[in-house]
């Protein structure tokens, strides 16, 4: 037999645990060994990367989970860290009448993302120095991340990080989001502010600090729209979300 | 700054990082998985570049997949290069073995046949990562549950890889104990095939007793019979750099750094009796 196939063989019964595919390999109780670990690596892996999630679902349906993810989505990346790539989504099929669960899962993952992210440095406030606000264009660190939620999967994952007593889960406002970054090397969130959301995705987009206050001023009217602009501009430069102005 | 290893170290586990940061952990170098800090940015390698000011590092990889029929990963040696440059570590190791195929990982350490098939593509693929990585690389000798028809030992193996490339030997002695009882040979006639100037390293671990088999599982104390193959190691090899791999049922730094007296105490007493010869 070619390595290639032998190789295959091998892929096959980790991938599959069928009889046939462990007898291609000669049987025997070592491939037990070899379909052991190769599962309890990636259970590892994911409860390690979800472990809020662990805690809301609890272990048994956690790993009732994790092990239909395995049977579905074979690993591919070099990294374990990366298998929990689409496990959001997953329990979201999982869990379709329980949207909180899917949230959780993707603070966890987003969380998780963040504390690895590039470094930035963070423009100190003293530091701001601005030649022209009609042109100057907010960029944020890389960590920054929009998290839109459904449900109050926030302060669950919250409780449940603290060791407190998760509230029951509840259906958030049409419009909530979270915002997810990275202080120094720790990773932090907040809900978002009202139009917060917005102010962000037209920063990204190189819009100008003058044409976002225009643009807030068609729903708060010109003066409320600088003011709020500003504000946002001032809490983002204290909670160290921004990289450069100019 | 790249130095030689020397002496004896330990792997760098999270409950220990504080002690690693601070330089009071009294150890001579560390090891850590290269995979885990093959990242973009954040407390790892923060904690990593801290702790690599304090202490000679080796870079121990898990994923390079050596023994890959389809070769290897260009997007993983550059990311590996990339924590090279930046850490400029005193080893880069993997193990003898393949952990991918076809876009599939297995994140296990999966056994090679010891075919002149296989030799012949292990060969080519450290060709290729000692020339991507610009520098020479040790493979571990790996435990095994499987061995497969070959044509040669694990051993003859080794030696006629070393031979064709030019890389070393990272020897973990507790892999040894276990594939010698998991596959009924010596490790005294693994010792004696090994090209013993190849050996750069050597790694200590602990194992348990499965239903059947061995089980290399980093979560015990080093035991005696592993001790017994150390001290047949260093008889042969005389001093070469040396550490303990616990990965899992983690202890206090002091229990750890006892184990590493051991170590030090056999290759003493080897030494010793190497000059009286």
């Amino acid at each position: 037999m070619s390595l290639l196939a032998l190789q295959r063989d091998f892929r096959d019964w980790l991938v599959t645990g069928k009889d046939t595919a462990a007898a291609a390999l000669g049987g025997g109780p070592g491939t037990a060994v070899y379909q052991n670990n190769y599962r309890t690596a990636l259970v590892s892996s994911l409860a390690e990367t979800f472990q809020r999630l662990v805690l809301w679902l609890g272990e048994e349906s956690f790993e009732t989970a994790a092990a239909r993810y395995i049977d579905a989505r074979p690993p591919s990346s070099w990294t374990l860290d990366a298998y929990g790539e689409d496990f959001t989504d997953f329990v979201a099929t999982l869990w379709p009448d329980d949207p909180e669960v899917a949230e959780i899962a993707l603070i966890d993952w987003t969380v998780g993302q963040v504390f690895v992210g590039p470094d930035a440095e963070a423009l100190a406030p003293e530091a701001l120095a601005v030649a022209d606000w009609e042109t100057a264009v907010i960029r944020v660190v890389p960590s920054v991340l929009v998290l839109p939620l459904s449900t109050n999967a926030d302060a669950i994952w919250q409780a449940l990080a603290t060791e407190e007593a998760p509230p029951s889960a509840e259906m958030a406002e049409r419009g909530t989001a979270m915002l997810v970054w990275r202080q120094s090397l720790e990773p932090v969130f907040r809900r978002a502010e009202a139009h917060e959301r917005d102010v962000l995705a037209w920063s990204a987009a190189g819009q100008g600090f003058a044409a976002i206050s225009e643009r807030l001023a068609a729903t708060l009217g010109e003066d409320a729209a600088v003011t709020t602009a500003g504000t946002l501009l001032g809490r983002w430069l204290a909670e160290g979300m921004v990289a450069a102005v100019g | 700054m790249t130095e030689q290893l020397t002496g004896f170290g330990l792997g760098m586990r999270r409950p220990h990082y504080r002690s690693y940061i601070d330089g009071t952990a009294p150890v001579d170098f560390i090891e850590v998985i290269s995979e885990n800090f093959m990242i973009p940015g954040g407390k790892p390698l923060d904690t990593l570049m801290k702790a690599r000011r304090n202490y000679p590092l080796a870079l121990h990889g898990v994923s390079m997949s050596i023994g890959s029929a389809d070769g290897l990963r260009d997007d993983y040696l550059k990311e590996l290069r990339r924590l090279v440059g930046m850490m400029e570590p005193a080893v880069v190791s993997d193990h003898l073995c393949w952990t991918r195929i076809d876009g599939f990982n297995s994140h296990d350490l999966l056994p090679l046949p010891y075919t002149e098939e296989a030799l012949a593509l292990v060969c080519r693929n450290i060709d290729r990562a000692q020339e991507a990585l610009g520098r020479r690389m040790l493979l571990e000798n790996p435990s095994s549950y499987i061995a497969f028809p070959g044509a040669m030992s694990e051993w003859e193996f080794l030696a006629e890889m070393t031979r064709r490339t030019g890389c070393g030997l990272l020897l973990d002695v507790n892999n040894i104990h276990v594939s010698a009882v998991n596959h009924g040979f010596a490790a005294a006639d693994y010792l004696a095939g090994i090209p013993m100037d190849a050996v750069g390293q050597i790694h200590l671990a602990g194992h348990v007793q499965g239903e059947h088999l061995l089980i290399d599982t980093h979560d015990q104390p080093v035991p005696d019979e592993v001790w017994a193959v150390y001290r047949a190691a260093m008889e042969l090899a005389g001093p070469v750099p040396t550490m303990i791999e616990r990965d899992d049922n983690i202890p206090e730094l002091e229990e750890l750094c006892a184990e590493l007296d051991v170590a030090r105490a056999i290759s003493a007493d080897t030494a010793g009796k190497r000059i009286a010869a």
